[in-house]
């Protein structure tokens, strides 16, 4: 409270020392805000401008949200006045701006922008000074406003650098005319692109060349203070013709300054060049020119004392290379790393691996690389470089072979790192049967190579290796007992971490109990990754500034997904009696919780899913051959785009069927209103019967979620269900439509019966309106094994031997629905020389001959 | 600029500037792993330094470590200078200045500095205009004084 009463005496040193007091030991304490507030009003409406001054100096040195908010219309007001005296004016200048950095959205826009604009002119150099650094800040959120700055500031600025040293007197510093002034101005000219206005331009570019040309002069004097101005001016120039990036010639210039500089004597001058050519170097003009500096800079980073120009060399380096260069920066790079300081050495990791992999022509100097970064570096490889590195190998089969070479090799040291068992370990599983025929690294041997190592990694390490050993019992037969007596072992399977005795267990019984086909199956080779952008890139990203979005998820899906050896063996569907009840299938898993059931017996869906069935988008394209190829198998991706996949999976038995559909997010961001709609016409309906359960309305990013459709046919049908998925997405709304491939041939059951049999029925159906036949031209190549599949992916049972000629393939099976059964038989002719068909379609309904037939014709 | 913080050989702090909002903490925190790193930097080293996000510069004069943090975009070499002439006018006004100037005239160096900067930027530029602000106020501390006799 005292310092209140101070601040509203008339005398200076009571006011000063209240004001002190204030800026010091300010707190939220809202009765002496409100007080402090209006002695402060009252000082900046008095005209005295040392009262002025203290009050503007104190609401600086605060600038807390309350000051802005009660001070924040005056001080413009006070800027722009024309009886402001000087010092006030820079005090006001300054005040307003730490008031903006603090709470922008306090500080209006308004007609007082233009005349700060005009304070650039002003012949009070301090308040042009406080004017510029106020308009720079400014005009970065608000460039339209402060446009005309520029010119005003081009002027200035040539003024101040074609000065001689007398003119501008106090402003002159050590020979050097207003360097602050003058660097604020070329900031100021940072914030806009280069001036469209050619007069304007060629002013610039005339300032900028006799900053350049002032570098080369002998120095006025021999201080370093001198210097130092002086070649501030000159960094601050360079910065600006790096970022307009419009002329050549300066640009060039520029770059052989800096190129002088890296040898200066003076450190700060070296680190100051290494850190600009940093940006130079992402220039397209100028590009060459920095590479040409390259044996300097390598120079640099083997001598420098001093760590933090080291970095700035590391830096350098990773700016300026590209293909040319890149195995020679690689390899220094390397060789820096074994001497470099702690903290920074996983940067460097970063950088080697992206460099690597961006600039590799020959993908093996590519592996010994990261087997190197290893080597020297294990414990900062990140999990993204080796992650990437055995994507790489994967989709590259070329590298494969040397791959496991390499790694086999460089397990053999006698202290490896960990990284490097576990690269090893997923290498030599992959792909040891390659290098397996060579004495020196048979299977035993690889076996013995990695489980030596397996006692000394951690548990994540370990359990790698045991995925490894089992693909081993796959790729190498003879080694299977060794490796299962390892599993066997009381240390796995009585191992206190639950993974690795889960691991154990199953792969031991996999092992054991398992034909060698599905082992093979099961353990096929890796699949090639997906393309996709470099994880490694995201983490550089992530360490050098913050906010951005990583791939990290994606990584580490596809690990989890394929340590754990690709799918499961398919259980063997249970035998199970066909009763056509509403228990569906008799599977082992119990089914899902009774679908609530439709109100109308129909089993309409549209009502028990969506609030309002919004228009239905027109089916997407693709949606018909999509469909197509879902008639004669019952998994796959039924539709994919940029955003949403739409997975089948289905199994029938008779009139029954049940459908799962996947529907993965494909991107990061969550689906919101997710709702997937089934839409069947009401003939339809009456034929065939859906239902299924809600959806959770929200999918996250990357996720999925399955949706079961419980099918049953009640009678023959011709047409399909619609599947109408709407969601949110960012703010865009989606709506995409595919048709759902039921088809009346998925109720179709083989039959198997003798020639005489087949042809006793096929006379029996011999009335005209049951046989349909279709002469049809074959979209497919006509491949005997292919039709086979067809025919029998289709449901029909094919029968050999029946029909006189061998060429032709005949089926017979029953149309299964819930009122009927339906006899079918067909046969198909296949023409080679005029590729094409025949397709005779016989049964006891016309319509379901006719759709057979249509449904048939589609797939040869 | 961030902050300024002026600092002896041994580690203790005379003066120090935050032109940013941050709690006590978080100062105390900042100085003092700032006051270890440029501590155990040797003389011959550069005089920039990257720490955290910021740049940090600093110069030695005599037994005195002057130290100011700046942002990404902003000059070094320039806040080189202003540090220098931060120094000159502490020269001119105490006349040779030594620590132990600041120690027992703290007050006077806060007020130098805040008329030379403000809000982390440069107010004045020059050397005559701020001492002649500095002696004004002097004269009306000095004036009142007299009439308060």
């Amino acid at each position: 409270m005292e310092a209140v009463n101070l601040l509203s005496s008339n005398r200076y040193t009571e006011k000063q020392i209240g004001y002190l007091f204030i800026s010091v030991l300010v707190n939220s304490n809202s009765e002496l805000i409100r007080l402090i507030n209006n002695a402060i009003k009252n000082d900046l409406a008095s005209r005295n401008p040392t009262f002025m001054g203290l009050a503007l100096h104190c609401i600086a040195n605060v600038g807390s949200r309350e000051m802005a908010e009660a001070f924040a219309g005056e001080i413009p007001k006070i800027l722009v006045a024309g009886d402001t005296m000087d010092s006030v004016k820079q005090s006001a200048a300054l005040c307003l701006l730490r008031l903006y950095r603090t709470s922008p959205d306090l500080v209006p826009m308004g007609d007082w922008t233009s005349r700060v604009v005009h304070l650039l002119n002003d012949q009070h150099l301090g308040v042009v000074t406080a004017a510029t650094s106020l308009i720079t800040t400014l005009a970065q959120k608000n460039p339209e406003e402060f446009k005309t700055s520029v010119s005003l500031a081009v002027s200035r600025l040539s003024r101040i650098v074609t000065s001689a040293s007398t003119d501008l007197q106090d402003y002159t510093y050590y020979f050097v005319p207003a360097p602050w002034l003058s660097v604020k101005l070329l900031r100021l000219l940072q914030c806009y692109p280069p001036p469209e206005d050619p007069a304007v331009r060629g002013r610039l570019t005339e300032c900028l060349e006799t900053i350049l040309n002032k570098a080369q002069e002998p120095p006025k004097s021999k201080k370093v203070q001198h210097s130092n101005a002086k070649n501030a001016v000159l960094f601050e120039a360079i910065s600006l013709i790096i970022h307009h990036d419009s002329e050549p010639n300066l640009l060039v210039r520029a770059c052989n300054q800096l190129g002088q500089f890296l040898q200066h004597r003076e450190t700060n001058l070296r680190y100051l060049a290494l850190e600009s050519m940093c940006t130079l170097a992402s220039s397209e003009f100028s590009h060459e020119a920095v590479k040409t500096h390259i044996e300097t800079v390598i120079n640099a980073l083997k001598t420098e004392r001093d760590v933090s120009v080291r970095q700035r060399a590391v830096d350098l380096l990773y700016a300026m290379c590209d293909r040319s260069n890149a195995q020679q920066i690689v390899a220094e790079m390397l060789s820096y790393l074994e001497t470099a300081d702690y903290s920074i050495r996983e940067e460097i990791v970063l950088k080697v691996a992206i460099l690597a992999e961006k600039y590799a022509v020959d993908y093996t100097w590519y592996v010994d690389t990261i087997l190197n970064l290893i080597r020297i570096a294990g414990d900062y490889v990140s999990e993204e470089v080796w992650y990437r590195v055995i994507q790489i190998v994967i989709n590259r089969d070329d590298v494969q072979g040397y791959a496991a070479k390499t790694v086999f090799e460089a397990l053999q040291a006698p202290a490896c790192h960990e990284n490097l068992v576990k690269v090893g370990g997923y290498i030599l599983g992959e792909f040891g049967n390659l290098i397996a025929g060579d004495p020196r690294s048979s299977p035993l041997i690889q076996f013995n190579l990695l489980h030596s190592k397996f006692h000394l990694c951690s548990v994540p390490t370990r359990a790698l290796l045991l995925s490894t050993y089992i693909k081993f019992v796959n790729l190498f037969p003879e080694v299977k007992t060794t490796i299962q007596d390892v599993l066997r072992s009381d240390s796995q399977l009585k191992n206190a971490d639950v993974e690795l005795q889960q691991r154990a267990v199953e792969y031991l019984r996999l092992s054991t109990v398992a034909s060698t086909d599905i082992l093979a199956t099961v353990l096929e080779e890796m699949p090639p990754f997906p393309e996709r952008e470099s994880s490694i890139l995201a983490k550089l990203k992530k360490k050098k500034g913050p906010n951005t979005v990583t791939d990290l998820e994606d990584a580490k899906r596809e690990r989890s997904a394929d340590v754990n050896g690709g799918p499961e063996p398919a259980p063997a569907s249970a035998a199970s009696t066909p009763s056509p009840s509403a228990d569906l299938l008799g599977l082992g898993a119990a089914p899902p919780a009774p679908v609530g059931p439709p109100p109308s017996s129909g089993g309409l869906l549209v009502d028990v899913f969506s609030d309002s069935p919004s228009a239905v988008a027109p089916l997407a394209p693709g949606s018909e051959d999509n469909f197509a190829r879902f008639v004669c198998k019952n998994n796959g991706v039924l539709f994919e785009n940029q955003l949403l996949q739409i997975g089948l999976k289905s199994e029938f038995r008779q009139n029954l069927g049940r459908m799962f559909i996947f529907y993965g997010n494909k991107t990061s961001t969550q689906f919101l209103n997710f709702t997937p709609t089934l839409i069947c016409s009401d003939d339809l309906q009456t034929n065939l019967s859906l239902q299924t359960k809600p959806v959770d309305p929200t999918v996250d990013g990357g996720a999925q979620v399955q949706q079961v459709v419980n099918i049953e046919c009640v009678s023959d049908f011709t047409e399909a269900p619609v599947l109408n998925i709407q969601f949110r997405y960012g703010g865009t709304f989606q709506n995409v439509s595919v048709k759902l491939p039921i088809t009346l041939n998925k109720f179709f059951q083989p039959t198997e019966m003798a020639s005489q049999d087949f042809f006793q029925r096929w006379k029996q159906l011999s009335s005209p309106q049951q046989e349909v036949q279709n002469i049809f031209k074959a979209k497919h190549p006509m491949d005997t094994e292919i039709t086979k599949a067809k025919i029998i992916g289709f449901g029909s049972a094919l029968l050999e031997d029946v029909d006189p000629n061998p060429a032709n393939f005949v089926g017979a099976g029953i149309i299964h629905t819930k009122t009927t059964q339906i006899g079918c038989l067909l046969r198909l002719e296949p023409n080679l020389q005029a590729q094409m068909y025949r397709l005779t379609l016989r049964t006891s309904k016309e319509t379901v001959s006719q759709r057979l037939c249509e449904l048939l014709s589609e797939q040869f | 600029m961030q902050f300024m913080l002026l600092f002896s050989r041994q580690g203790k702090l005379r003066l120090q500037k935050w032109y940013i909002s941050l709690s006590d903490k978080e100062k105390k925190k900042i100085t003092r792993e700032l006051v270890q790193t440029i501590l155990a930097r040797k003389p011959k080293m550069c005089n920039f330094l990257e720490w955290r996000d910021l740049k940090i510069v600093y110069k030695r004069y005599a037994s005195l470590y002057f130290c100011c943090a700046i942002e990404d975009q902003e000059n070094e070499l320039i806040t080189l200078e202003i540090i220098h002439r931060y120094v000159e006018l502490l020269d001119k006004y105490f006349g040779s200045v030594c620590e132990l100037d600041i120690i027992f005239n703290f007050e006077k160096a806060y007020f130098i500095l805040d008329e030379f900067l403000l809000g982390g930027e440069v107010q004045e530029t020059s050397k005559k205009n701020v001492l002649k602000a500095i002696e004004q106020a002097d004269l009306l501390q000095e004036y009142f004084h007299i009439m308060a006799l």
